[in-house]
């Protein structure tokens, strides 16, 4: 069971994502992100602080996007995972492919950077 | 003593089988990092086996066993009467292809034989079961 709560400001759209993703609910986070990217976002950030499970599902979910945000030119940033979750990216390498920082000030200069 | 779970083939089950294995195993001091890796493989393995062996029906069951722990190793037991979803027989998708198709599946395989040890299936009493070990380096338990 997931919830994706959206906040807009400054031209960045910040996803919160509050729960578990596994396979029944990781199309939810997919819908959030293809609205975002829908609606013209070029700079996103996902906060995870409230992000207690990630399958591969939703892992799946980022990775599919990583070409599609190259093409586009839009900065995706993660922050906030904790130790479970950040180590489910870590296993699949994925932690290497995906912006991910500690705290949301990190991920806003970041993602401000990367689009740049 | 051996812990038991019965499951239909409903991907909203998946929640129940994590909550499962966290309870059963709470007295056993697996480091938390470790755990919820294990958790994670048995999520990927029973959602894969819900989805392409069951089609998610959930009138169909799968049993997911966890063998008495001994020193060293922990034993996790599926047992199903579906057809034989064997990810041995599965080559890992390159990390480069999957994100190059912007493909959102192929990772729960490769999850799991990162984190399992051994996966070997067989058959008792007419159903498959799919054997997943996990080996405890002595400076982990």
């Amino acid at each position: 069971m997931v919830q994706i709560k959206r906040l807009q400001e400054d031209g960045i759209d910040t996803l919160a994502v509050i729960g578990e993703i596994d396979a029944s609910s990781s199309i939810e986070l997919d819908l959030s992100i293809a609205k975002s990217v829908g609606e013209g976002f070029k700079k996103i950030l996902v906060d995870c602080s409230s992000l207690e499970y990630i399958s591969s599902a939703g892992l799946g979910v980022f990775m599919s996007y990583i070409e599609e945000f190259k093409d586009k030119g839009i900065s995706m940033v993660m922050f906030g995972l904790n130790e479970k979750v950040a180590n489910n990216f870590s296993i699949l390498g994925l932690a290497d492919l995906l912006h991910i920082c500690g705290t949301k000030e990190e991920a806003k200069q970041l993602v401000n950077e990367l689009s740049i | 003593m051996n812990y038991r779970y019965n499951i239909g083939c409903s991907l909203s089950n998946l929640k129940g089988i994590r909550e499962f294995i966290r309870t059963s195993l709470d007295d056993y001091d697996i480091p938390e990092l470790e755990m919820s890796a294990i958790v994670l493989a048995i999520d990927e393995m029973c959602s894969n086996l819900m989805i392409h062996a069951h089609h998610c029906n959930p009138d169909h069951k799968i049993e997911l066993c966890i063998l008495e722990p001994s020193s060293g190793e922990l034993v996790f037991e599926i047992v199903d009467d579906g057809n034989v979803f064997d990810i041995n027989a599965f080559n890992e998708p390159k990390m480069d292809n999957l994100i190059h198709e912007k493909r959102k599946g192929g990772l729960g395989i490769r999850l799991v034989k990162s984190i399992m040890d051994k996966v070997e299936y067989g058959s008792k009493d007419g159903k498959n079961v799919c054997r997943l070990t996990k080996v405890f380096k002595k400076d982990e338990q």
